[in-house]
């Protein structure tokens, strides 16, 4: 996120204000106090992580404070979900599953932790998605259940998704 | 002092229990002016009437000794449409397929204008619309908070204690037998099979564990829910369900790493019943274990409200089964 601040005391802890309101976690805070932008004022590079449905909050929180927000080049995958695959789950192409997740486009597998305890049993599997928002999260999750149900494993999702 | 006499039709662990809270708590229902009579019960093989009132100590010590209640060759149906009574106690065992002998029972009763207070599942699941259309028909109450949850208020929850508020949605766990299997497993690493055996010896759960374990008394009572706080006009096939016969002791240490439990959660909203194992955190207000059941209903006006309580057991049903006979009669 691009910000202009006013060359005042206060201005950047106001800027961060609403980040920490919000629950953000701030990677990194660069301030150019040395490059004035035309207006007169100190731009600053803002990245953080936050929940998807938040940014907007923020956004109007520092328009409120007086802090010009130039842009906003919203980084992906914000919203982070987990399920649990039981069955044959990598007698039934488990590239394939998260290869279909992946190729979507708006989530991609992020981790996945196997067990299998024994080749005649089913395997479980715990699966970390990063989607860019709650709805494409519901979306991947659907689409993991229909791919779930043409190779016969259970889907267990988080409660609250749909 | 009002004199209500009553029936208990079923004779089981609910109804021996309805006979034990109502010994206990008879002070205390002419405390506030219900004298209550029982003149007849039936079990599935005889039955005891006695107009006058029957001792209900001996009903029960009869069962526990001679596997029935009484010497009387009337079954529960014929005692509802010859013995002098405005109330039935219809605790028969639960038949999902037909409704069995308690829909039977209900539908009799409302013909003769009786009220019933039940904990039968089956008759409500199936034929709700109907059940209710003939309970108004004659003018009749019909309660069955028994048999939604055991002692968890649910229903008079959500449509009296709640009332103005629009419900949502509503989510929870509504089976104690899936609820200690899942608890079980995860605690002992130990798989399914072997954790439902021992819910088997101790009672938990039955020896054909199929209505429980795949769901099946889940969606019974959320198609009971789903109807009278909902308006729905459900019945048991408008619910998606999947049951806890899948689950591996390895899934269950793969959520709890990451932070969840398994539950079998049955949630409905205006636009779905469903019943299926999910991921709860283990702080979530629904993460709770051993054979407890809990629910969240989701509110307009006072946002989410969450009851833990024991959702089965004869005495615990049977306080359900108290409440609803006091809502009725409470002068």
């Amino acid at each position: 996120m691009d910000l202009e601040l006013k060359d005042i005391p206060g201005q950047l802890v106001l800027a961060l204000k609403p980040v920490s309101e919000f629950k953000g976690n701030l990677i990194s805070v660069v301030h150019h106090h040395e490059k004035k932008t035309p207006r007169g004022k100190i731009p600053v590079h803002l990245v953080f992580e936050i929940k998807s449905d938040h940014l907007d909050n923020i956004i109007s929180l520092l328009e409120e404070s007086g802090i010009s927000v130039v842009s906003v080049d919203e980084k992906r995958y914000l919203e982070h979900g987990a399920v649990i695959l039981i069955g044959h789950i990598v007698h039934t192409d488990i590239k394939d599953t998260i290869d279909k997740i992946d190729n979507t486009g708006y989530a991609e597998i992020v981790d996945l932790n196997l067990a299998m305890p024994r080749v005649n049993r089913p395997s479980s599997a715990s699966l970390k998605i990063d989607a860019v928002s709650k709805q494409h999260m519901s979306a991947a999750i659907e689409l993991l259940k229909s791919i779930a149900r043409e190779k016969d494993l259970l889907v267990i999702e988080p409660i609250g998704v749909n | 002092m009002k004199t209500i006499r009553a029936s208990i039709i079923g004779f089981g662990a609910v109804g021996q229990g309805v006979a034990k809270v109502l010994l206990g708590k008879s002070d205390y229902l002419r405390s506030i002016g219900i004298d209550m009579k029982v003149v007849a019960i039936a079990d599935s093989r005889a039955s005891v009437i006695d107009p006058h009132g029957v001792d209900l100590a001996s009903a029960i010590s009869r069962k526990k000794d001679t596997g029935t209640v009484g010497s009387e060759a009337v079954s529960g149906t014929e005692i509802i449409r010859t013995v002098g009574h405005e109330l039935v106690i219809e605790t028969t065992p639960t038949n999902i397929e037909t409704g069995g002998v308690g829909l039977v029972n209900m539908m009799t009763a409302f013909e003769r204008g009786m009220d019933v207070v039940t904990s039968n599942k089956g008759p409500l699941a199936l034929k709700y619309g109907d059940v209710m259309a003939a309970a108004k028909k004659s003018g009749s109450n019909c309660r069955f908070e028994a048999t939604v949850g055991g002692a968890m208020p649910v229903i008079n929850l959500a449509c009296d204690v709640l009332a103005g508020n629009r419900i949502i949605s509503m989510e929870g766990i509504f089976n104690g037998t899936c609820n200690y299997i899942l608890s079980r497993m995860m605690e002992e690493q130990a798989p399914y099979e072997q954790m439902l055996a021992e819910a088997q010896e101790l009672g938990i759960a039955e020896k054909d564990p199929s209505y429980d374990v795949e769901g099946i008394d889940t969606a019974s009572k959320l198609v009971i829910v789903a109807n009278s706080i909902f308006g729905m006009n459900a019945s048991y096939k408008d619910v998606t369900v999947t049951g806890i016969t899948r689950i591996t002791p390895e899934a269950l240490s793969l959520a709890n790493a990451d932070g969840f439990a398994i539950k079998l959660i049955g949630e409905v909203n205006d636009s779905r019943i469903n019943v299926a194992p999910k991921l709860v955190p283990l702080s979530h207000p629904l993460a709770v274990g051993g054979t407890l059941n809990v629910f969240s209903v989701q509110t307009d006006l006072a946002g989410p409200i969450t009851i833990t309580g024991r959702g089965a057991g004869s005495i615990e049903t049977a306080s359900a089964i108290l409440s609803d006979i006091i809502g009725i009669y409470k002068i």
